[in-house]
């Protein structure tokens, strides 16, 4: 770990001000994914900006019914909100997906969206990896990549992105809000928060420098069954093989995103017409572009099935 | 003492301490945070600077050079230490590879320097900036290609090859036969406690703080590592965070904090970081297993081979997996053959139960397979072919061999006759539910082992030995067995472990210390005995000592008494003569598992496990069962996810931490029940019992993947068995 400096931040805008400031700062608030990368010195910031003082920490109505939830929402409040039980099954059931307990306490919304990939090269700082070390390569694409994804990557990377969390906002429609440094703010679809490898797989989403996520906001509930599955190799505390969220109405007609495919929570709105015809023609058509290595090709396969025994599992009215 | 008789009837057949069910002595030092492990000793003065270890980042070749300019300017660094500015090292007996390397590099992550600083933080920056220029060479990495070039170990250097009748004839003779091919992955003891030791010189004396299995060895291993005098070097290690073999042997964090600890003029405290340890240390090495079964009609076997391929360093040792099937199993004519590649991948050596552990992942898979094909119940192919003489050399008969009554007692608490022999054929909703089970083997080998034993004038009594607690119950069966030969509750025995001051024990490894140390014990005990019957005027033959008496002809004296005008020694080792070579000692055991396996997405959940164990006097039921339990959870592990991962072209473990080498956690393990067969072996040793720690891995994995292949009808012979490997013969979805 490298010597940092370090400030509490006053206000959020305060906060993104900092940040600009000092170039390569960053925010810290849960630290379950940042401290250990510093550790590593794979995240070398010279500055960090602790938001966690920052009223950040309630979940409020919208006044369209919606919710808005703070960034520093930690994991376990969010999953055992009633309102989120209630209205966003799906999200409270990807949230307990994932991690462990523990880390859960500490871990915040705004957190959870930024976390890195989990690909074992990007964390052995002696190989080459495009997101630690830009232009050096990559070691996944011919090395060890079972966990890594199949669509969306490029020659420079193929990490994932292994939120739970993210792939229920995805499915929901959440819409990330965020303050710049010059006061200015912004609502981000997630849809289009997070940007594809192609060349520059160090970049990730597109927050430019200092921008600071401040909520995520939930449009109002849409009913539904939802369910999430996540394979794993262990039945607990791993990250994602493939992890599928559905909401399905009572009409057939639903939603569908998965996690551990591709650098982002996945999901293409036009395959979820293909519902009514069944998990294979959802499939496809989510995976259409996929290009799997010899070693991550059983993800398509497995996307179907489970796909299949979670829209089984629906109709059931499981849940 | 010498044990070359069966043992005739002693005070530990009372039992009045000895095979009762004994919470931990030291469980409160341990649930308070109180034990001193090797990183922990807070009262060192001066207070330890901090040693940060850098490993090699590459595989294989040399280093070119090493700037070490910024490092040793960086704040608070005291010195760096390196093979370049160090004195000459020796090599322990028991490492293939140096534990400083430079500037040839023999694997990744091979240490190659130490940094010393005030503080753990500024020696891990300040290690960060070390410039390391390599000439990278090409290494051999990967088992499958190379296996056409392994040999036969060298003499001594691991599981020499054996025959017996005409295997080949025999085999292509035999009207029912199975030819099968399995593998087992490179494995890591993951134990939470990483290597770790504080070292201190006081002028040409050292003394180290650390985490060590084999004390004797460790000692002696480090001086010839420093090239010191072995009587120069003091060795604690009295709690250790958990080893599995993992802490047998010298590693880098003890002979580095010592030349850290000279060059820096101060104690040094080192521990390897987590992603370290994985190539840093040893690891249980992958294996390639080729099995052959003969069969007549009814189930007898009149052919077994079983081949295992493996790889090490250059000089290095085999896992000798194949040496599985040297005794589990009757019949006429066998082979195992032991085969080692030389690769340069991290330093192979043993993980619980080495050998046993994966070749009894592949026997017991071939035994599912076979009776199978023979129509025979899993169970009834096992008790046609039970042996109750080593099958290699049938004038050594068992000590003791309940392994029949193992699966008939582990049937029966299981359930077996619910099993559905048709795999593939029982749902519970979207889950196939399979039963599966194995046979469980493991030697139980003995060594030398002495201890001290203080009588004072309270009454209480003190042990010493060098034998290690890694998280068995050693403390626990040494303070057992003091108070049942002394008569004396357990609360006045004080049990002091793990200090190279004290009379060499066995150690902890190989299952074999429980029943080595406490006979250790015992021995001492006899001594004493004779001395306080001898001080009080009594016939130590006769003497009874309970209840913190002597009694001998109707006279009555407290044992204290003995010790009033000073304390009473006793010391004595147990060593053991021709009766090991002419019996057999082993332990048995049977587990049987019920498995779910998603028909969907092939996720495995396992459900119930059952162990049925014989392995001797059980000393104290509480802590066997917890070995027991504690390695079927790894076991579990070595069936599902256990894998570190070869990357073959740069020579890697790839998954080197904690998040990418996955162990079951709680939710992967369900209800687990432990039954001992009860068994008194007076031909082990005075205290009749074996060992109990590594036989409880032996066959988990198998069963599991029998278990598996009930449920669904899919045989998958290499581990671990993720979904990856079968998803595609899983049912098609409706």
């Amino acid at each position: 770990m490298k010597a940092f400096t370090y400030e509490r931040a006053s206000s959020p805008t305060a906060a993104a001000t900092a940040a600009q400031k000092h170039p390569g700062a960053k925010f810290i608030a849960g630290g379950t994914n940042l401290l250990d990368l510093m550790k590593l010195e794979i995240e070398a910031p010279a500055h960090l900006i602790d938001v966690n003082g920052l009223a950040l920490d309630r979940i409020e109505p919208t006044p369209e019914g919606g919710l808005r939830i703070g960034a520093l929402v930690r994991n376990t409040d969010l999953a055992a909100d009633e309102r989120v039980r209630r209205g966003y099954g799906l999200l409270s059931r990807a949230l307990v997906a994932g991690a462990s307990g523990q880390l859960r306490n500490k871990a915040t919304t705004g957190g959870n969206l930024l976390q890195r990939t989990r690909c074992p090269y990007f964390y052995d700082s002696n190989q080459a990896c495009n997101k630690r070390q830009p232009g050096s390569g990559c070691a996944a694409t011919d090395g060890f990549n079972r966990s890594l994804a199949v669509i969306g990557g490029s020659d420079a990377c193929i990490a994932t992105h292994p939120s739970d969390m993210a792939v229920a906002m995805r499915a929901l429609d959440a819409i990330i809000e965020t303050v710049q440094p010059d006061g200015g703010t912004r609502a981000i679809p997630i849809a289009d928060f997070y940007r594809a490898p192609g060349d520059t797989p160090d970049v990730e989403t597109v927050l430019a420098p200092g921008e600071f996520i401040t909520a995520v906001v939930l449009p109002p509930p849409i009913g539904g069954t939802h369910i999430y599955h996540k394979v794993r190799d262990r039945a607990s505390y791993a990250f994602a093989l493939v992890s599928v969220g559905v909401i399905v109405q009572p009409d057939g007609t639903g939603r569908v995103a998965l996690g551990g495919v591709a650098h982002k929570p996945w999901r293409i709105e036009a395959a979820e017409a293909e519902l009514p015809r069944g998990a294979r023609a959802v499939a496809s058509r989510l995976l259409a572009d996929a290009h799997p290595t010899e070693q991550n090709a059983f993800k398509l396969p497995l996307v179907e099935r489970t796909l299949g025994a979670v829209l089984a599992q629906a109709k059931g009215g499981a849940r | 003492m010498k044990f070359e008789t069966p043992a005739p009837p002693n005070p530990i057949d009372r039992q009045r301490v000895v095979g009762r069910a004994t919470d931990r002595i030291d469980g409160p030092l341990k649930t308070t945070g109180t034990a001193t492990y090797a990183y922990e000793w807070a009262d060192i003065q001066p207070a330890p600077a901090y040693g940060h270890v850098l490993g090699s980042a590459i595989a294989k070749g040399r280093i070119k050079s090493m700037n070490l300019r910024a490092a040793r300017h960086a704040p608070g660094v005291l010195k760096i230490v390196t093979a370049d500015n160090t004195w000459q090292l020796g090599q322990g007996n028991w490492n293939t590879a140096r534990l400083l390397g430079g500037p040839e590099i023999q694997h990744y992550h091979q240490a190659i320097a130490l940094v010393v600083a005030e503080t753990f933080e500024q020696a891990r920056a300040a290690a960060a900036l070390i410039e390391v220029d390599y000439d990278e060479a090409e290494g051999s990495f990967d088992l499958a290609a190379l296996k056409d070039t392994a040999a036969a170990p060298e003499r001594g250097r691991g599981a020499e090859d054996a025959s017996i009748g005409d295997f080949d004839g025999a085999f292509a003779a035999a009207p029912v036969q199975l030819d099968a091919t399995y593998t087992t992955p490179d494995q890591a003891h993951a134990m939470i406690e990483p290597p770790a030791t504080i070292a201190k010189w006081d002028d040409d004396k050292l003394t180290v703080w650390t985490s060590n299995q084999m004390v004797a060895w460790g000692v002696a291993d480090l001086a010839r590592t420093l090239q010191i005098p072995p009587e120069n070097v003091r060795l604690i290690s009295p709690f250790i965070g958990g080893g599995f073999g993992g802490k047998l042997f010298l590693r880098a964090d003890v002979v580095l904090a010592a030349l850290g600890a000279r060059a820096a003029q101060r104690p040094v405290k080192v521990a390897l970081p987590r992603p370290l340890m994985f190539n840093n240390t040893t690891h249980r090495p992958a294996t390639i297993q080729r099995i052959r079964i003969g069969a007549t009609p009814d189930g007898r076997i009149t052919a077994l081979g079983h081949e295992g391929w493996s790889g090490d360093l250059p000089d290095g040792k085999p896992e000798s997996a194949a040496r599985a099937t040297s005794w589990c199993y009757a019949g006429p004519n066998r082979i195992s053959r032991t085969r080692l590649a030389v690769l340069d991948l991290p330093e192979g050596n043993a993980m619980r139960a080495p050998g046993d552990a994966p070749g009894s992942m592949a026997l017991e898979i071939a035994m599912d397979e076979m009776a199978e094909k023979l129509r025979l119940d899993p169970i009834e192919f096992r008790r046609i072919n039970d042996t109750q003489v080593n099958p290699e050399t049938p004038g050594r008969a068992f000590t003791q061999r309940k392994f029949i009554e193992c699966m008939q007692r582990g049937a029966e608490a299981f359930g077996w006759d619910q099993r559905s022999a048709q795999p593939g054929t029982v749902r519970d909703g979207r889950w196939l539910v399979g039963y599966g089970m194995a046979g469980a083997f493991r030697g139980s080998p003995v060594g030398k082992s002495a201890a001290r034993v203080r009588l004072d004038s309270r009454g209480w009594v003190t042990v010493e030995t060098d034998m290690t607690d890694i998280g068995t119950g050693s403390y626990t069966i040494i303070g057992q067995t003091a108070a049942e030969m002394m008569g004396v509750p357990l609360a006045h025995v004080v049990v002091r472990l793990g200090d190279s001051a004290f009379p060499v024990s066995c150690g902890s490894g190989g299952q074999w210390g429980a029943n080595s140390s406490t006979s250790g014990v015992y021995a001492a005990c006899v001594k004493l005995r004779e001395a306080v019957a001898q001080k009080l005027g009594l016939n130590p033959a006769e003497a009874d000592f309970t209840d913190g008496n002597v009694s001998q002809g109707g006279r009555t004296v407290a044992l204290a008494d003995a010790a009033r005008d000073g304390e009473l020694v006793g010391e004595d080792a147990i060593e053991w003569g021709d009766i090991t070579k002419q019996t057999q000692a082993a332990t048995f055991g049977a587990h049987f598992v019920e498995v779910a396996v998603d028909s969907a997405t092939g996720e495995v959940r396992i459900r119930r496990m059952v162990a049925a164990c014989a392995a001797g006097r059980i000393l104290n039921p509480k802590s066997a069962r917890s070995q027991v339990i504690g390695a079927m959870v790894m076991g579990a592990g070595a069936a599902l996810m256990e894998h570190l991962v070869v990357d073959k072209r740069r020579g890697f473990f790839v998954n080197h931490d904690l998040a990418g080498y996955e162990v079951p956690v709680h939710a992967d393990i369900p209800h687990q029940e432990v039954i001992f067969i009860d068994e008194i072996d007076d031909q082990s040793s005075p205290m009749k019992a074996r060992g109990v720690g590594e036989l409880g891995i032996c066959g988990v994995a198998a069963a599991v993947a029998n278990a598996i292949y009930n449920a669904t009808g899919i045989r998958v012979r290499e581990y671990p068995i993720t979904l990856d490997k079968y998803l595609d013969r899983l049912p098609d979805m409706a």
